[in-house]
């Protein structure tokens, strides 16, 4: 009986569509923003800002509903795609743990069960120390850790994700072990270094500017191919970018950063995905995102289509290869 | 003074048009909530937690704690009406408000109620900003350890001084310890106790489970022991008012005292029910006129509703400084706090003044509006209970089940409310605690996570609990106040004459 109404309900927007010719396919109900993380947290802001953005230029016939599915990390949104299978009104907002969570948590989703839409910034990771320590560049405070294993506190998001991961990379490259604390999330650990009860965390720019500016924090180095946009200053005399690249200071890892994605449930028309494709182009263009990457630094990239899965591709092989190592993947 | 220069700048962001509206919605919607039995102060805020998601921390929490002050106002008015206790911290003004009420005295007794209680909570609050400012100074002082050692504290308190039998209050923490743990653990990043299904793996939703424990539990119980109906009608002049209010000052003594006691059980989790009942015994032991308690004595009422006023204003200290509630309702808000992406704590008072301060300010305005209320409106209250409980019960119930629905908008929600309405059902015949088990489904998988945080700092040893003057302190007292239901049998044993 459903299926007979959603084929109706298709065909009856296939022909209005046809009539109008400007769209093969169009939203026919308000459209539900899935934000896979809790209120508050990167991605939901990251929705937000879409949702605003598409309501402010009109870009969507249909209004947006946005709603957060932030348990188990995220998992809650992507069961909830997965059963939302063939359903284009529903878009799933996330980051790579779309891909990554499988490998290290039982889930019963699985990357198949989302249609990749597009990737529209990648969030930076820098490596931060507290201001209570001697430490002023990364040199010498490799050079400490590598002297002591197993004496110095990397502070970070929850076990296996991204902060975790970065750390056990560097630990390879640089030969060196850190005591990792896994806190609630990048907020908890940018407070517990401030404190000066960790000695180092890896937070987005967004998580530690709060405790940056109070002089509570010191950033030593970026893991980005090149600086972060010189901008105004943050501090009296630094701005973000005056921070050197790691791979500068001799930490052999290229780039670390994780994308912000859209997807949509599996068995979805092609012109649906197609509509949002568009719709989140003309967002990407806007002033507001721009407002938005800059005051989070993030650095801006749309990717889709075939771009798109070359990244992901590449991204879930260099992850994978650290959770082998570490022992984190589930059978 | 830091502390005045902040709360001025408090009253600066509370005193909008919008918030004093809020605080006038609340305060009436508490009251509704105060006056029907079978509906507390902490269902009635959980029930509109929901609603707030969308609004501004500030306005959110500004509602809330509006309707916990009127909810706490309404319970004392049918308490003294009908001798029909709207909230459990109510009850002790029942005993000596109904036969004031019976004598004709019901004016003066409402008076002395609301006017103690808008004493009660005057205090509170001052309690709360003169303390703050010095708790803000702690703020970055606090790592894992120190949570741990707050978070013990806590469940400590509840089970020394809780009221109710300590092994019943473990087992209570334990449940909602398990029930906590149910999802995501961050510290492995693994799921754990999900069994394969998808519902669990977001966890359990405290606030379904409050719905459900506090909600449905407390009106199948309200219902099974039968609704007496024996109202008194109240009029409210303006003269007796002022003449019960002239009368105030002679009360101060039980007023200090009370207040005291409410302060302090606010702070230590004791909560409100167990301030107002233990003000009033020792109101009966210490006063002149104890007597003649129970026969409608008016320092009978003053003492329990100073007392719950205080510790349900000066429980918010607690809740907002350390992540600690101090009573039931401050445990649903404090889950209302994570919601709305605010981290409870002693950060918070650095992190947002704006909303610290302003909560604090909207509690001087909000217990004056709502005091403006009760005096106003209480005879159209008292009315409600003239309505049949036939009728207002079904509201209730569909009323948790929109609560329950709204929450995260799944089927599975209604169920998981509906089996919590039998435990809470379960809880209330055998005499278990319902609190103690909202606190660990709120603060158990933090306080995991504090203790595993610490034990990976210290490479397992435990040592780290007695690291510095800090936590030693709290984790001694936490001891202490965790084996004090056997020190004080010992020490009474001890006590006990030789025959």
């Amino acid at each position: 009986m459903l299926r007979i109404g959603r084929t109706i309900a298709v065909s009856a927007a296939l022909s209005m569509a046809s009539l109008a010719a400007a769209h093969a396919w169009q939203p026919t109900k308000p459209i539900e923003f899935v934000v896979t993380s809790g209120p508050g947290g990167g991605t939901d802001n990251f929705a937000r800002v879409v949702q605003s953005i598409v309501g402010k230029y009109k870009l969507s016939p249909q209004p947006i509903i946005v709603t957060n599915k932030g348990g188990g990390s995220g998992a809650e949104g992507y069961i909830y795609a997965r059963s939302s299978s063939g359903d284009p009104q529903k878009v799933i907002f996330g980051t790579n743990n779309a891909y990554l969570l499988p490998h290290v948590v039982k889930t019963p989703f699985k990357p198949d069960d989302l249609t990749p839409v597009a990737a529209m910034a990648l969030d930076e990771f820098l490596l931060w120390v507290t201001s209570q320590s001697e430490f002023k560049d990364t040199k010498s405070y490799i050079a400490a850790v590598k002297a002591k294993p197993e004496t110095y506190k990397m502070g970070g998001s929850q076990s296996k994700d991204t902060d975790q991961t970065l750390t056990s990379l560097i630990e390879s490259v640089a030969g060196v072990k850190w005591i990792y604390v896994p806190f609630q999330g990048g907020g908890a650990a940018a407070v517990q270094l401030a404190g000066g009860h960790t000695d180092s965390n890896t937070n987005n720019p967004n998580e530690n500017i709060g405790q940056w500016k109070a002089g509570q924090v010191r950033p030593l180095c970026v893991f980005s191919t090149t600086r972060l946009p010189a901008g105004p200053k943050v501090t009296a005399d630094m701005g973000w970018g005056d921070i050197p690249t790691c791979k500068e200071e001799g930490i052999a890892i290229d780039r670390f950063q994780m994308p912000r994605t859209v997807w949509l449930p599996a068995k979805v028309p092609a012109d649906a995905v197609a509509f949002y494709v568009e719709l989140m182009k003309k967002v990407s263009e806007t002033p507001e995102w721009r407002e938005y990457v800059t005051r989070t630094v993030q650095t801006p990239r749309f990717m889709t289509g075939a771009e798109l899965k070359a990244f992901v591709a590449e991204d879930d092989a260099n992850n994978r290869k650290v959770f082998e190592k570490e022992g984190w993947l589930v059978k | 003074m830091d502390g005045i220069a902040s709360l001025l700048h408090g009253f600066g962001v509370a005193l909008t048009a919008y918030h004093v509206m809020l605080m006038v919605i609340g305060v009436m919607l508490g009251l509704l909530v105060g006056v029907l039995p079978g509906l507390g102060a902490p269902n009635g805020v959980s029930l509109l937690l929901p609603l707030t998601f969308t609004m501004d921390p500030v306005a959110a929490i500004i509602l809330l704690t509006s309707t916990y002050w009127g909810a706490l106002f309404g319970g004392s008015t049918t308490s003294i009406l009908f001798n029909i206790p709207g909230e459990p911290s109510s009850v002790a003004t029942t005993f000596d408000g109904y036969p004031m009420a019976k004598q004709g005295r019901a004016t003066e007794a409402l008076s002395y109620a609301f006017l103690s209680a808008g004493f009660g909570a005057l205090l509170g609050v001052v309690l709360i900003t003169l303390l703050s400012g010095w708790v803000a100074r702690f703020a970055l002082k606090f790592s894992s350890p120190e949570y741990f050692a707050v978070y013990f504290l806590a469940f400590a308190s509840f089970i020394g001084l809780g009221g109710a039998s300590p092994l019943k209050t473990i087992v209570s923490i334990g449940l909602g310890f398990s029930l906590a743990a149910v999802g995501m653990d961050s510290i492995s990043g693994s799921l754990r106790l999900s069994y394969g299904f998808d519902s669990l793996v977001p966890g359990i939703s405290f606030l379904v489970a409050v719905i459900g424990l506090f909600g449905l539990g407390e009106l199948v119980v309200t219902i099974e022991e039968g609704l007496k109906i024996d109202g008194i009608r109240a009029r409210l002049s303006l003269r007796d008012v002022l003449r019960t209010a002239a009368d105030m000052p002679r009360h101060w003594l039980a007023l200090l005292r009370s207040g005291a006691i409410g302060c302090w059980m606010g702070i230590t989790p004791g909560g409100p029910t167990a301030a107002s009942f233990m003000s009033y015994g020792l109101a009966k032991r210490f006063s002149r006129k104890g007597a003649r308690f129970g026969q409608g004595e008016p320092e009978g009422v003053i003492s329990p509703e100073t007392a719950d006023h205080a510790a349900g204003t000066s429980a918010m200290l607690p809740m907002l400084a350390l992540g600690v509630p101090g009573s039931a309702t401050s445990a649903v808000m404090l889950g209302g706090l994570m919601i709305w992406g605010l981290n409870p704590g002693p950060m918070l008072f650095i992190e947002r003044p704006d909303f610290v301060w302003g909560l604090i300010a909207s509690m001087y305005l909000a217990n004056v509006v709502a005091v403006v209320l009760v005096l106003t409106t209480v005879p159209m209250f008292a009315a409600i209970l003239r309505t049949p409980f036939a009728v207002i019960g079904p509201i209730i119930v569909v009323v948790c089940f929109v609560g329950a629905y709204t929450v995260a908008s799944r089927e599975f929600d209604l169920w998981l409310a509906l089996a919590f309405g039998v435990v809470g059902y379960i809880f209330k015949k055998l005499d278990y605690p319902i609190a103690p088990m909202v606190l660990a489904m709120v603060i158990g998988d933090k306080a995991e996570d504090a203790f595993r945080q610490s034990l990976i700092m210290s490479k397992g040893s435990p040592a780290i609990f007695w690291a510095n003057p800090l936590v030693t302190t709290l984790m001694s007292l936490g001891l202490l106040l965790l084996l004090w239901p056997l020190i004080a049998r010992l020490v009474a044993v001890a006590r006990r004459p030789i025959p």
